[in-house]
């Protein structure tokens, strides 16, 4: 590819992302900042560097509960999501039947709809049902709204998957389901990890559809809800930079996975309104 | 030894001694690799100009700078009076058919071929005739309303060149255009090529890897080798009488005979022919076509002072329909010759060839 | 493709069967009740009559106030749709067509925001945009202002400016696909013909983004419209949208019925934004 043809200057072009950059790391740079603040979480300019907020943030007792809530809930969803999400997957990318293509909206669905929707669905039901609230129907719900992560992420590696070695199993003596032990599920090792790094993120940060499914105890994210009700105090400036110190770890990992074995053709294709994940390879 | 980068103008192509365009000691670098090495051309007007060379030549390169895709690092490109090297791409008078088509997928064949007419703001109300001519031209006048996606390999080939020729541009560039299609759609698509060029009287240059394409379409070849023009000319001068070794052999088939001459004489093991070259080193290239069957026995015939003879033994027969090719080991080499369908042979044989068809030719490789 | 004849009754069943099972339990099973729920009645005593009628729908005709808020909520969800495109679309194209060597790294530095906790963007936004926020300290240190800017913070400006951030990676992501699966031989091509620069990015890139943009404005519109966090963080009262009042229906204000009601408007609205954007989607296809 010519560069003469693209880098044709466009400094204005260049400008204008920049800002773009900016604006959206800004609020993030300045939560961090402030988390150091010793004169609180308003103002200008910081002053008084302090590590206080988070010294503060170690002897919260109830944080750490809500931190350890959430870490559980997020593995379960997990298990739910890849162990729905799998099957779902090779469903769409191998099975024929009817109803297929409402199948596969259903699975996606809850990945555009609002979570107030699927919160509130969910809530009818387990009031229905009679099912008191708690972490497990917060994990449920988290299970239930990520399948389609799993999903999407595994049908992507399955995409790229050599039917060949599959056949070649086969053809060698092995049945279907050694075939699926032995070759299918190795090869798709990458797409689960990062699904399942992608799905622990999302977990851990998941508020719009706890927020109608919680109980006596909290996740992390609605621990932090309920204390800004009471104000704003710079500890949870400390606590969100942690979180987001983890979530980009976790994102940058997630990335770097999909990438390493990412080298051909775009997953999904049609199989969401267009172009959702946007693969690069 | 260098290859001489600049090249004679045929009388044929130098009728006014006109130059369409000049390119001028032109050097590109990919990342600190030197991809072409000073190269200068000039083409005539009416030409069809073939560049040709292997992957790697620096031939689509050479092209993409004509085109305007590249940027060149040193030298200039001119064309008939104007500097062409300084214009964007969208400027210049010259239009490109891309190997892989490059149809717009989201416009019909009409829109396709209008594209270039509606940038250059021709009057509405020509574009349909100038597109319907255009179609016409390439056997594609049913297609317009088409979108690209439903048309095969050849017909999205055809449309291709018609959205460039459209334009009447000064020169047409042609990048390894047929080389996707299938041999026998190739065959047709090149003399419908050729044929066109004629009609229209436009200038092509035509970049190809294939040799045989190059000497059927051409009126001169410029064959490029890592960059630098190992020949440049008409194709049956460059076949007849190669200059290099590589020339010799990338065009057509041939033996590369490296020999000592003395005395007048050249030999090569076993093979000795008379020549006109000066003492020492020299490497003659022999086509396969020149080499045949000794008639046993009895003294050189007239006419035939300059014939020279060796004695080989087959090791290799292969049967091309009209002709054999053999494969003759002659103790110091190989040999290879071809000589008209006569069945089966086998055992030691005498040939024979013209010493004048002995090319001597530039050897880098000695 | 799937082999059919390779994949046995068995296992397709297999594969079928549990996610199918879930999914119909905790998404269709769910939606259902929501609809029952939307003809039922609350009586003041607070308890959920199943009297089958037709009154919450009616209501949100009757009743002002609900289209004012679903109008006011679908003004927002434009606004941010489009400051979500404005911001990321030439975002998307730098990056595809003028940025080479650093084209990862500025990938990744897009899609972290996207996967980020929500709840700490726009927490974030609530310290900036206060009275003795960030940015009003800021402002007054350099003297721009004197007292603090009010309508920053707990306003529909603050909403929208919230979920613009939050929404602008996601219309990144499908633009840059779709920018990313041009061939770059068609803008040569169109360059070659005697288009611009310019010119080429009209007729030729910007079409066949079209179904990112589309993909990407979708998502945008409809998170937004179903949004009520960033209005109880950052709205107030002014900035309330439709989600906040379904959420005080099925909390405080204890109206089970009416909140199933237009929760299931919403989501009809949102299934048929979709399937018209499926439609648009297909007509535009050319591949």
């Amino acid at each position: 590819m010519s560069a003469s043809l693209h880098t044709r200057g466009a400094p204005l072009l260049r400008t204008y992302a920049a800002l773009v950059y900016a604006f959206l790391y800004l609020p993030i740079v300045v939560l961090v900042v402030y988390s150091f603040n010793g004169s609180g979480v308003g103002g200008f300019p910081p002053h008084a560097w302090t590590f206080d907020w988070y010294r503060e943030l170690g002897a919260d007792a109830e944080i750490w509960r809500a931190l350890w809530n959430s870490a559980v809930v997020a593995l379960a969803a997990v298990a739910i999501s890849l162990g729905l999400g799998l099957p779902a997957a090779l469903a769409l990318d191998r099975a024929q039947f009817p109803g297929k293509a409402l199948f596969r909206r259903l699975v996606l669905l809850p990945l555009i709809l609002p979570g107030i929707i699927t919160g509130l669905s969910l809530l009818t039901l387990f009031v229905g049902a009679q099912i008191h609230l708690s972490l497990v129907t917060i994990t449920l719900g988290h299970g239930t709204a990520l399948i389609s992560v799993a999903t999407t992420e595994i049908f992507a590696g399955l995409q790229k998957l050599d039917r060949r070695q599959e056949e070649a199993s086969l053809d060698l003596g092995a049945n279907p389901w050694k075939t699926f032990w032995r070759v299918t599920l190795p090869n798709l090792r990458v797409s689960i990890v990062a699904a399942a790094l992608l799905i622990f993120t999302l977990s851990l940060d998941e508020i719009a559809v706890s927020f109608f499914l919680i109980g006596r105890d909290n996740t992390l994210p609605l621990e932090i809800w309920s204390r800004l009700r009471r104000g704003i105090t710079p500890e949870i400036n400390a606590i969100s930079s942690l979180i987001l110190l983890f979530s980009i770890a976790t994102i940058l990992a997630w990335y770097r996975l999909r990438t390493r074995s990412a080298r051909a053709e775009e997953s999904a294709a049609g199989l969401l309104p267009s172009a959702l994940e946007g693969e690069v390879s | 030894m260098t290859a001489s980068n600049t090249q004679q103008m045929p009388a044929a192509a130098s009728r006014a001694n006109e130059t369409l365009l000049s390119i001028r000691s032109v050097v590109k670098r990919f990342e600190n690799r030197e991809v072409l090495r000073g190269i200068s051309l000039d083409v005539a007007p009416g030409e069809f100009l073939t560049i040709l060379g292997e992957s790697g030549s620096g031939k689509t390169t050479l092209l993409r700078l004509v085109a305007g895709f590249e940027q060149l690092d040193s030298g200039e490109i001119w064309i008939a009076g104007d500097r062409l090297d300084r214009m964007p791409a969208y400027r210049r008078p010259v239009n490109t058919v891309f190997q892989s088509y490059a149809l717009f997928p989201h416009l019909s064949v009409f829109e396709n071929v209008a594209y270039g007419l509606r940038a250059a703001r021709a009057p509405k109300s020509d574009i349909p005739a100038r597109v319907k001519q255009a179609l016409d031209m390439v056997k594609m006048g049913e297609f317009t309303k088409s979108p690209p996606a439903r048309l095969s390999g050849g017909q999205q080939q055809r449309v291709a060149l018609a959205r460039a020729l459209v334009n009447r541009p000064r020169v047409l560039l042609l990048d390894e255009p047929l080389s996707a299609l299938d041999a026998n759609l190739r065959r047709q698509m090149q003399s419908e090529l050729k044929a066109l060029q004629r009609e229209v009287g436009i200038t092509f240059v035509f970049v190809t890897h294939d040799q045989e394409e190059a000497m059927a379409l051409s009126d001169r070849i410029a064959l490029l080798r890592a960059g630098r023009l190992e020949q440049v000319g008409e194709p049956r001068e460059i076949y007849g009488r190669p200059q290099t070794a590589y020339a010799a052999q990338f065009i057509g088939q041939t033996n590369l005979l490296r020999t000592q001459v003395h005395d007048g004489v050249a030999c090569a093991g076993a093979i000795v022919w008379r020549t006109f070259e000066p003492a020492g080193t020299a490497t003659f290239s022999l086509r396969p076509e020149c080499i045949s069957l000794s008639h046993s026995g009895g003294p050189p015939q007239s006419g035939e002072i300059a014939t020279a003879r060796f004695r080989g033994r087959i090791c290799a027969q292969t049967f091309a329909g009209a002709s054999d090719v053999l494969e003759i080991d002659c103790g110091s080499q190989v040999v290879r010759a071809r000589i008209p369908a006569v069945g089966p042979l086998s055992g030691e044989r005498e040939f024979e060839f013209s010493s004048a068809d002995a090319i001597r030719v530039r050897d880098a490789g000695s | 493709m799937p082999e059919a004849n390779v994949y046995s009754r068995t296992y397709k069943t297999a594969v079928t069967v549990p996610p199918l099972l879930w999914v119909t339990v905790f998404l269709l099973v769910p939606y259902a009740l929501l609809f029952c729920y939307s003809f039922w009645s609350v009586t003041p005593a607070r308890e959920i009559v199943h009297l089958w009628n037709l009154d919450n729908y009616a209501d949100l005709f009757r009743n002002s106030m609900y289209p004012t808020v679903l109008f006011r909520s679908m003004r927002i969800a434009g606004a941010v749709t489009l400051l979500a495109l404005l911001l990321g679309y030439p975002v998307a194209y730098y990056l595809s067509f003028h940025v080479a060597e650093r084209k990862d790294l500025l990938y990744q530095l897009v899609i972290i925001p996207l996967w980020a906790s929500y709840l700490v963007r726009g927490y974030a936004w609530k310290t900036i945009l206060g009275s003795d926020g960030v940015l009003n300290g800021f402002l007054q240190y350099l003297h721009i202002t004197r007292h603090p800017v009010e309508f920053f913070l707990y306003s529909p400006f603050a909403v929208v400016l919230t979920l613009t951030h939050i929404y602008t990676p996601f219309t990144f992501l499908p633009i840059y696909a779709s920018l990313e699966h041009v061939p770059r031989n068609l803008v040569e091509a169109s360059h070659d013909l005697g288009s611009s620069p310019w010119q080429t990015f009209w007729r030729v890139i910007a079409p066949l983004s079209l179904p990112g943009v589309l993909a990407g404005a979708t998502f945008a519109f409809v998170l937004t419209l179903g949004d009520f966090l960033a209005p109880l963080l950052v709205g107030g009262p002014s900035g309330i949208m439709i989600s906040n009042i379904v959420v005080t229906l099925f909390g405080a204000a204890y109206d089970w019925p009416k909140g199933a009601a237009i929760s299931l408007c919403m989501l009809l609205i949102v299934v048929g934004i979709l399937y018209l954007t499926e439609r648009i989607e297909r007509k535009f296809s050319f591949q």
